[in-house]
């Protein structure tokens, strides 16, 4: 089995943000850590965060920070990673990319204890940066600048203490005096001595101060003070003249402000008035901002609740620090405070979103605020503040970036009955959980939708003059008249265009000299810009059947297959040039626009009735000579001439290599096929082919972020653009259209207007380079668990919170329920008890101040779990029950019991009541099983039984229910009043996570100890492992994949295939004891026989869902992963063995000739935990476009191929896969 | 006094690893310190890899902040205080 790795979908979670400015001075930029993801972020004017630049690093970012020279204008970045080496970035606009600046080694890879990376610091006037570990190692680099303006880095200077943890290190504000960087430490060594627990309890963080002597070059440890225990993130604050200086120390509970030479000034930090009083307010996020004398920090809490911190200084001495409430948002993982007054949060959990800020909260005196001034201490500790959430009131909600981050489960199925099956997943924590359905394609957002007299035949957009940003007009013809529609404000058919109406329109254009051009069957209608009209009649009986036009060229084919060739005079003429006979009807014609700082476009395109292409020359000296012709096979239906990614913006730099011209060709049968256009001789080459839909694609040039880009019309809408060098063709989530233009106008600055039956309309593409356009449905707890009830199409999430309060106890929806806020439009709950309110998430209001403030906290051990029913194709809850006596659902499955035909199939639901962790306890464990009715749109307990564990997995088996509790594996029949347990098995090693059953065979996957096989002897009823695995493995998911070969997944990030060798799997079937000593001559416990591994692979993300699916209609089968980062990917069996040489000695070069970014060393990172076997890394494959042309040269040889051919191979399996 | 024999020594050579990589075992280590090794090397492992920081997250219902700050916290003493020193 030989398998290719491709993300889909990366990682959507945000694990670090930094501010600056990286491409150019003056452009607000953030750069983003997705896990293994580098991307450069950047809110345009209308505030949508636009990415920029994303990049796989093949590596874990742990950390990142901005450095920037004095006086210099741009941003480097420093990157801590798990590759033991600091690596310094520089993003270069015009390629487009991340640059190495400096890559120095210091110590081992992978994220270890004390091998620094965790943290990174730098010094705020730009001539240091630390970088440090959890424990004892501190590297210190002094970055300076040579002659020619390049960074240059030091070697490593040591601030090592053994023994010590490190909470945070942070960079001081120290002015141009030596740079110093405070840390946070913890002093473990007595504690490690004492076995009288003294020395632990009095176990003292300190604030360490670390001086760079620039003189010296050499480290000291200036200071270090006892801190509160709490202490767990460091804030520093401008100083030498622009502020006190020193630091803000964020510790559980308090604020507390720190400098050499300085007394401590302490506040409370404000807390919400319904949190517990054992539990502490810590600050897990902060950004700060200097302008001019004023400094902005904002902090945010664990809960979400953001605030303001002041400091009142004279000098260097602050006489009070403040802390005022500020907004609340969903807690995040990296603030980033702004210029132009905006805030980018990267949320732990969910959609990351841009804000605006609406006012500072200077005037805003209802806001609760705590001082040093005021604090009060008593006997019981320092005087709390309290206060209560509010809706945003200083903030602005400007944009939201989708996350899918934290995937829980995922299946891919048709239950829409579409042509390609949808992607279920089950989303997100707490009050920001949700059900979304993803279906490959760019998401479309539609402006207008307006009816026509009659059905259109086409469309286009012309503007006023050249020089216009927006387009004017708006052209749609008929079969026998034409409308001209003006675009202000409304909408509006106006007279004065200057257009014909009583002819339908074949082409409409702008010209160079701002004049117009109308093409119908008779003839040209040319209209100046003075409304002067030159009308060019068609010679005799013939009419023109087809046109295509640039700003200074016109082609026309004629009925009988004359093209006529028309050029723009200086003096504003159209002139006829040339004309020729092609032998032929003509099926559709096509010209490039002209290149910037050029005459004309020097190739005309054209597609003929007998299933050729010809291309013509343009050139004064040849004009419409044939240079090429391909024969296609079928009628084109249409054909487009475009430039080719890399060409540059201008499409000017002839032969640079890859810089070709593409002519797309749209056949009768749905396919599409590029082929490359040989710049100089009009030559074509290497063809490539894609069927895009049942009904011939139909091409149209638009603009996409500045770009031209095509197009495609067929059964359904296809975007071929143009993104990071590559040439991507995706699907449009909309229906099918029928002919289609750009669109510019104030409200819709890039879009589309389109015809579909006799409808007009107006879209835009939402968020470019997004895989997957996705619906949403907001569930009330952390999904668990679903299950797709194959008959009646339905789905049923089980959904449990820790520490939540459920429904039924809470005071604040029940205060709203009885004000009869929601008793209107709730829906139906659980009946049995007309007292409980209506989830949250059931009405707008409730479910948007869920999101922003989080679900109230419970008490550890207390859970909040409901189960719901949910309709997929409506993406409606159908029936939502929640449990009550502190149970959690936890696992679920669909059963018949063969001992209960007429029951049908039953829904079993594993719940855990009070689980609590560390140590792990649980007071009773139960199986739920339900009945479905209406259709499965309800459901109906029929009874429960207790289990005395935990019910982490459940299989339908023989007709009867499998339960894995705990350690131990049931079997369960149905009885009348609960589960009748008929065999058990207690020996399995820790913990059943998965269980999968085929025959009598099941396939357990254990919580440590990776897979185990077992069987079910009927005649003595019982249970025997007769394989298992010889490596641990947490098993987080396990996919079935064939009577002896399980694919499956850990917590670490794994990916595997297992596999029973075929002879011990036939002598296990063929045993004539029937296993009975199976079970008992393995090897120290174990079983007899072992697993092989087929296949192992690091992803990099804790995999928590796989699935055996279809993407493509016709297409391959393959396995499907979803991971905790929101990343979606596939694992594509090679069809043959050809291909797999072919990416295994691709990846291989590219090993060599592009090692990733951060400098982790590629195979190693794949083999992280295990070495990785038979995966091919489509990724880095994919970085293959990325290489400067020499050396895709290079590569390309050592494969005896072309680049082009490398680039169409990496395209085809890509295309075969979705 | 360090001579080029010392330098290959083979204790010499233990006692340069045991000052550079924390962790290092010797032949006296106990069980006790042995687990404390790991445990501080699987809560670096944890706060490390921001996906097993999720995972935990999740299962609690807290902020990774809180779940890393927690792990951070647990390295001080992370199973229990050290047994008693046997008299020898």
């Amino acid at each position: 089995m030989h398998l290719l790795n491709l993300t889909l979908s990366r990682p959507s979670a945000i694990t670090c943000a930094i501010y600056g400015n990286f491409s150019a001075p003056k452009v607000h930029e953030i750069v983003v850590a997705r896990g293994k993801v580098l991307e450069l972020l950047r809110p345009d004017d209308a505030g949508r965060v636009q990415v920029v630049h994303s990049t796989e690093v093949f590596g874990v970012i742990r950390s990142l920070a901005p450095f920037r020279f004095p006086g210099a204008q741009q941003d480097y970045v420093i990157c801590g990673s798990d590759s033991g080496r600091i690596v310094i970035l520089q993003y270069s606009k015009e390629k487009n990319c991340f640059n190495k600046v400096h890559q120095e080694t210091y110590g081992k890879s992978g994220c270890r204890r004390i091998v620094p990376g965790e943290y990174v610091a730098v010094d705020p006037k730009g001539r240091a940066c630390m970088v440090a570990a959890v424990e004892k190692s501190k590297f210190v680099y002094v970055l300076n600048r040579d002659n020619d303006a390049r960074l240059t880095i030091s070697s490593p200077l040591e601030a090592h203490k053994g023994s010590t943890l490190c909470y945070h290190v942070t960079g001081l504000d120290m002015g141009f005096d030596n740079p110093v960087f405070a840390a946070i430490e913890l002093d473990y060594a007595e504690a490690d001595q004492d076995p009288t627990g003294e020395a632990a309890s009095e176990a003292q963080k300190h604030l360490t101060l670390y001086e760079l002597d620039l003189g010296l070059n050499h480290v000291v440890r200036k200071y270090s003070e006892p801190i509160d225990n709490g202490a767990n993130m460091l804030v520093p604050v401008p100083g030498a003249g622009e502020g006190p200086g020193g630091v803000i120390v964020c510790a559980e509970n308090f604020l507390i402000y720190k400098n050499v030479d300085h007394p401590e000034v302490r506040a409370v930090i404000p807390r919400r008035s319904n949190l517990s009083a054992e539990r502490g307010v810590l600050i897990t996020a902060a950004t700060s901002f200097k302008q001019k004398n004023n400094i902005y920090i904002f902090l945010q809490s664990e809960y979400g609740d953001l605030y303001r911190v002041s400091l009142d200084y004279e000098g260097e001495q602050v006489k009070e620090l403040r802390v005022k409430y500020f907004d609340t948002i969903p807690a995040c993982t990296s603030l980033c405070l702004m210029r132009k007054g905006f805030l980018f949060a990267a949320a732990e959990f969910g959609d990351h979103a841009l804000y605006q800020f609406s006012s500072l909260g200077d005037d805003d005196t209802e806001a609760v605020e705590s001082s040093s001034a005021t604090l009060m201490q008593t006997d019981e500790g320092f005087q709390p503040v309290f206060f209560d959430p509010r809706a945003l009131t200083n903030l602005e909600l400007l944009d939201r970036l989708d996350s899918l981050a934290p995937i829980t489960d995922m299946k891919v199925a048709n239950l829409a009955n579409e042509e390609i099956p949808q992607i279920y997943a089950a989303c997100g924590r707490g009050a920001r959980s949700t059900l979304r359905v993803l279906r490959p394609g760019l998401a479309v957002t539609e402006m207008a939708v307006s009816p026509l007299p009659g059905n259109p035949t086409a469309v286009w957009t012309v503007k006023k003059a050249v020089s216009d940003e927006f387009d004017a007009y708006i052209v749609v013809s008929f079969s026998n008249a034409t409308l001209v529609l003006s675009i202000g404000e409304t909408v509006e058919e106006v007279n004065d265009s200057g257009f014909n109406g009583n002819v339908p329109t074949l082409q409409a254009q702008l010209l160079a000299d701002d004049s117009m051009l109308q093409v119908y069957p008779n003839g040209l209608r040319h209209i100046r810009p003075d409304r002067r009209i030159n009308e060019w009649r068609a010679p005799g009986r013939k009419t023109i059947q087809r046109a295509t036009t640039n700003e200074r060229q016109v082609a026309i084919a004629l009925s009988g297959g004359e093209v006529i060739y028309f050029e723009l005079n200086p003096q504003g003429m159209l002139v006829e040039s040339e004309k020729r006979e092609m032998g032929g009807d003509v099926a559709c014609v096509a010209v490039a626009p002209v290149p910037e700082g050029r005459q004309r476009c020097r190739y005309l395109a054209v597609g003929m009735f007998d299933g050729t292409v010809r291309v013509l020359s343009l050139d004064p000296d040849s004009t419409l000579k044939v240079l090429a012709t391909q024969a296609v096979g079928a009628t084109p239906e249409s054909v487009m001439m475009l430039d080719s990614p890399s060409a540059g913006k201008e499409g000017t730099d002839e032969g640079a290599g890859a810089g070709a011209l593409f002519l797309q060709v749209g056949l009768v049968n749905g396919v599409l096929l590029r082929t490359e256009v040989d710049r100089v001789t009009g030559q074509l080459s290497d063809t490539r082919t894609r069927f895009l839909g049942t009904k011939p694609p139909k091409l149209f040039a638009a603009p996409v972020r500045g770009e031209r880009s095509m197009l495609a019309l067929s059964s359904r809408p296809w975007l071929g653009y143009s993104d990071q060098g590559k040439f991507n063709l995706v699907p449009m989530s909309y229906e099918a259209l029928d002919y289609a233009a750009g669109f510019c106008s104030e409200q819709v600055p890039e879009g589309f207007v389109a015809v579909a039956k006799n409808t007009l309309r107006v879209i835009a593409l939402e968020r470019l380079g997004e895989f997957f356009n996705q619906q949403q449905l907001r569930l009330r707890y952390t999904p668990r668990k679903f299950v797709i009830h194959p008959d009646h199409k339905m789905l049923v999430v089980a959904e449990a919170d820790h520490a939540a309060i459920p429904l039924a106890q809470r005071d604040d929806l029940k205060q709203q329920h009885q004000e009869g806020q929601q008793g209107a439009e709730a829906m139906q709950t659980d009946q049995q008890d007309g007292a409980v309110p209506a989830g949250p998430e059931l009405s707008e209001e409730s479910a948007a101040r869920e999101d922003q403030w989080g679900a109230p906290m419970g008490e550890p051990g207390q859970w909040a779990s409901c189960l719901r029913i949910v309709d997929p194709v409506a993406l409606q809850t159908t029936h939502c029950i929640e449990l009550d006596d502190n149970e959690a659902a936890l696992s679920l499955c669909l059963v018949s019991f063969d001992s209960q035909p007429e029951a049908g199939v039953l829904l079993a639901v594993g719940t855990a009541q009070g689980l609590k962790f560390y140590p792990k306890e649980v007071q009773n464990g139960y199986v739920r099983v339900y009945r479905f009715l209406d259709e499965g749109k309800r459901i109906e307990l029929v009874h429960k039984t207790q289990v005395d564990g935990v019910p982490g997995a459940m299989a339908a088996f023989k007709g009867r229910l499998l339960v894995g509790v705990d350690n131990n594996l049931r079997l369960y029949d149905m009885g009348k009043k609960r589960l009748l347990r008929k065999c058990e098995y207690r020996r399995l090693p820790t913990r059943v996570a998965t269980l999968a059953t085929t025959g009598s065979r099941i396939y357990v996957g254990d919580g440590q100890e990776s897979m185990l096989y077992m069987r079910y002897k009927k005649s003595d009823n019982s249970f025997y492992v007769f394989a298992d695995d010889i490596v641990p493995r947490h098993v987080t998911a396990a996919l079935h994949l064939d009577y002896d070969t399980v694919a499956g997944a850990d917590r670490f990030g794994n990916v595997f295939v297992s596999r029973l060798p075929p002879e011990i799997s036939a002598q296990v079937e063929e045993d004539p004891t029937g296993g009975k000593y199976a079970a008992e001559t393995g090897m120290l416990g174990g079983a007899p026989n072992k697993l092989q591994t087929l296949v192992n692979f690091h992803v990099g993300d804790t995999v928590m869902a796989l699935q055996r699916a279809v993407l493509q209609p016709g297409g391959r089968e393959m396995i499907v992963y979803g991971t905790i980062s929101g990343a979606i990917g596939v694992l594509y069996p090679f069809a043959s063995r050809e291909d797999f040489d072919f990416f295994q000695h691709l990846e291989m070069h590219m090993r060599q000739e592009h090692p990733p970014l951060l400098g982790r060393d590629h195979l190693a990172y794949r083999s992280f935990y295990f070495p990785v076997k038979d995966v091919i890394d489509g990724d880095l494959c994919e970085q293959y476009p990325q290489l400067v042309p020499d050396k895709q040269r290079s590569v390309a040889e050592e494969l005896d191929r072309s680049p082009g051919e490398v680039l169409k191979k990496l395209e085809d399996i890509r295309n075969r896969i979705i | 006094m360090a001579s080029l024999s010392d330098r290959f020594n083979i204790n010499a050579q233990l006692e340069h690893l045991q000052a550079k990589y924390v962790g290092t075992g010797h032949p006296d280590i106990n069980r006790f310190e042995w687990n404390l090794n790991i445990k501080r090397d699987t809560y670096a492992s944890l706060i490390g890899h921001q996906a097993l920081a999720a995972y935990h997250a999740i299962a609690e219902n807290e902020s990774i902040g809180r779940v890393k700050y927690n792990f951070l916290q647990n390295m001080l003493l992370p199973c229990g205080l050290p047994p008693e020193k046997e008299e020898e």
